[in-house]
């Protein structure tokens, strides 16, 4: 998917007083001014801590995401009835509707509602960090490699992306998880393919305008070789656009893995994610089933739009940054 | 203008070439090779007199370079292969069901352009107020959001609960049945149409407000033009220049999303075909309208390009 806010939104964010996408970094109010040269990491940290903090929207995903993660990862330990792994208990617990047994019902297997969105979340958010982690290494060193090589081998490699990126992905993706038939790995490697690209692009542009720098050219001229200045150099510099994409890549992983779970091609059973408890609750709801599609369905918007949000803080954060060197 | 059109289109036939490369991968994923190829597509009853002369016929015997240039051939020449499962050629299914995803595709693009700009416009007069605060909170939910979810909704909502829409896309033959029958597009256009009337609203408005700090509009404001005057024609005429390239951009999105709208509405189409492809074990119509759908993705991007380089005289001379 296309970035929230492309190019233009970042120059935009250079001019906070136009801009005001974000509620707009308050830039005077931040005395540290030589830091972002002298004080070294910590001092960089600092600045970007502060313009993230400014924006209130941006505080509130964070609480939303540690929410989820909280909810999935522990709540299953705390919240112990019939879920992923249990057998249907009784022929009355199917299909239930919402009550102080079970707060958001039963399913058609007889699972509770509140512990099947927890196990879901749980697949959902372990393959979409996995496959946006993966994404963004690889895609990281491919597009340095690529723009620090230059001539052929950047041609060649930029075509690979833009071959790839021009066949859409949904459809791609598909093709090979009815070949292959999903698995979790398969899954995390079928959505990492998809989402290697954007990173790939991006880097390779930072790589063309670093390489040309007084401080490259002061590492070839002492004679470092070219895979030293790529990863010492050229990708630690880039790390602030590496992170902003990388918290997209995570949003769109995650609509990506609900599209591909939706349309059936998913975790096998028993697991599930939520793409695929409101594929299974569809048909329900039309006969008034509400809570099987409603809340795996906000999970995934709220989720989305928290990463989304951090992604764009992150960005202006960043931002500011360059603007202090 | 030219050179820049020769450049481009030899890139648009490197990728096409590539996207060959990429189905010829995926007909050598299957693991097994291509016996056991055979075997999927021709059922599993299949003899072994029958398994050579698919071999045969489909030249899968033939070393693997002279393989792929029989498909690169193949793509050229839009012979895309046997639907064993549905007794008809690809390309024909292809030829049935192209135009009605066209049709769809073709709609949510033209909504999303009419809601969208406008929209972003709005939000730039409004700039900082409670308005463009809530449009931008909107936008954000709706990008959020994810395509199948919103047309579950939206069945629940208008088809089910308030009965104002069909819950299905008219199942008619040809594209002049199912304009007829304009009520059933209502949701599944609008559904398609949704995210990206979100990202484009956001995008129309970083555009104009970048526009409006351009020196062009400073001059036109410093010659004492009216607010209006230097707003629509000065600005608003540069700041749509990038929304063709986002078009262009976000085409393969599109087309992704109407495999999930077709299959949440039942519509007729190419992403319809691809679906039950998929889950039928359809190999050859599944890879064929991959094939159908990135060349089409190529060739609009294509166009967008030219588009943009037609408007954006600074384009044609690089």
């Amino acid at each position: 998917m296309m970035p929230l806010t492309g190019d233009i939104g970042d120059k935009a964010a250079v001019l906070p007083e136009i801009a005001g996408i974000a509620p707009a970094p308050d830039l005077p109010g931040i005395e540290v001014t030589e830091a972002g040269e002298a004080g070294g990491i910590g001092g960089l940290g600092m600045i970007i801590w502060r313009v993230f903090a400014e924006n209130k929207l941006a505080l509130v995903s964070i609480g939303v995401i540690v929410f989820m993660l909280l909810y999935c990862f522990v709540g299953p330990h705390i919240y112990v009835t019939p879920q992923a792994n249990f057998v249907v208990t009784s022929v009355g617990q199917v299909l239930a509707h919402p009550s102080g047994q079970h707060l958001l019902g039963t399913d058609p297997n007889g699972y509770d509602t509140v512990g099947r969105l927890m196990v879901g979340g749980a697949t959902a958010l372990e393959i979409a960090l996995l496959a946006a982690g993966i994404a963004t290494v690889f895609g990281v060193f491919f597009g340095a490699v690529s723009g620090y090589a230059g001539g052929v081998v950047d041609a060649i490699m930029m075509r690979i992306v833009d071959t790839v990126l021009s066949v859409p992905t949904l459809f791609l993706l598909i093709v090979i998880a009815a070949i292959l038939h999903p698995s979790f790995w398969l899954i995390v490697f079928i959505v990492a393919l998809a989402a290697w690209l954007v990173p790939a692009r991006l880097i390779r542009g930072e790589t063309l305008t670093l390489r040309t720098r007084e401080y490259v050219q002061a590492v070839r001229a002492m004679g470092g070789g070219g895979s030293r200045i790529v990863a010492r150099h050229i990708i630690p510099n880039a790390v602030g656009t590496i992170i902003v994409n990388a918290t997209f890549q995570i949003a769109d992983a995650i609509t990506l893995l609900a599209a591909l779970g939706f349309l059936g091609f998913g975790v096998p059973a028993p697991g599930t994610s939520w793409g695929q408890m409101l594929s299974d609750g569809v048909s329900y709801a039309q006969e008034g089933a509400w809570w099987l599609i409603y809340p795996a369905g906000i999970c995934i918007i709220l989720v989305v739009v928290s990463f989304n949000y951090i992604g764009d803080a992150l960005r202006d954060a960043f931002e500011v940054r360059l603007q202090r060197r | 203008m030219i050179g820049y059109l020769i450049r481009r289109v030899i890139q648009a036939v490197i990728v096409i070439i590539g996207v060959c490369a990429i189905t010829f991968i995926l007909y050598h994923l299957f693991p097994g090779g291509a016996t056991s190829e055979a075997r999927i597509i021709l059922g599993p009853r299949a003899t072994a007199p029958q398994i050579t002369l698919f071999l045969n016929q489909n030249g899968l015997n033939k070393p693997i370079w002279t393989q792929f240039f029989i498909l690169v051939g193949h793509v050229f020449t839009f012979n895309l292969g046997y639907s064993y499962k549905l007794n008809e050629p690809v390309a024909t299914i292809v030829m049935q069901k192209l135009p009605k995803t066209v049709l769809l595709l073709g709609l949510s693009t033209l909504v999303t352009v009419i809601i969208a700009i406008p929209l972003g416009i709005f939000q730039v007069l409004r700039r900082n107020k409670p308005s463009d605060y809530a449009l931008t909170t909107l936008s954000f939910i709706f990008y959020a959001t994810p395509t199948f979810f919103l047309g579950i909704v939206l069945i629940q909502v208008f088809a089910i609960h308030w009965h104002l829409f069909p819950p299905e896309a008219p199942q008619s033959a040809s594209v002049g049945q199912i304009l007829s029958n304009w009520r059933g597009l209502v949701l599944p256009v609008f559904t398609l149409a949704a995210v990206y009337i979100a990202g484009f609203s956001r995008y129309m408005r970083s555009s104009m407000m970048e526009a409006l700090t351009e020196d062009y509009v400073r001059t036109a404001r410093a010659k004492g033009l009216s607010t209006t005057r230097v707003n629509y024609v000065h600005a608003l005429r540069n700041a749509l220049i990038p929304i063709i390239t986002l078009l262009g951009l976000t085409l393969p999105a599109i087309v992704s999303g109407a495999l999930i709208t077709e299959s949440v509405f039942n519509y007729p189409g190419m992403g319809l075909a691809f679906f039950n492809a998929a889950i039928n074990n359809d190999f050859p119509l599944l890879i064929g309208t991959v094939v159908v759908a990135a060349m089409a993705t190529v060739v609009g991007s294509l166009l967008a390009d030219i588009l943009y380089a037609v408007l954006d005289p600074r384009i044609r001379y690089v």
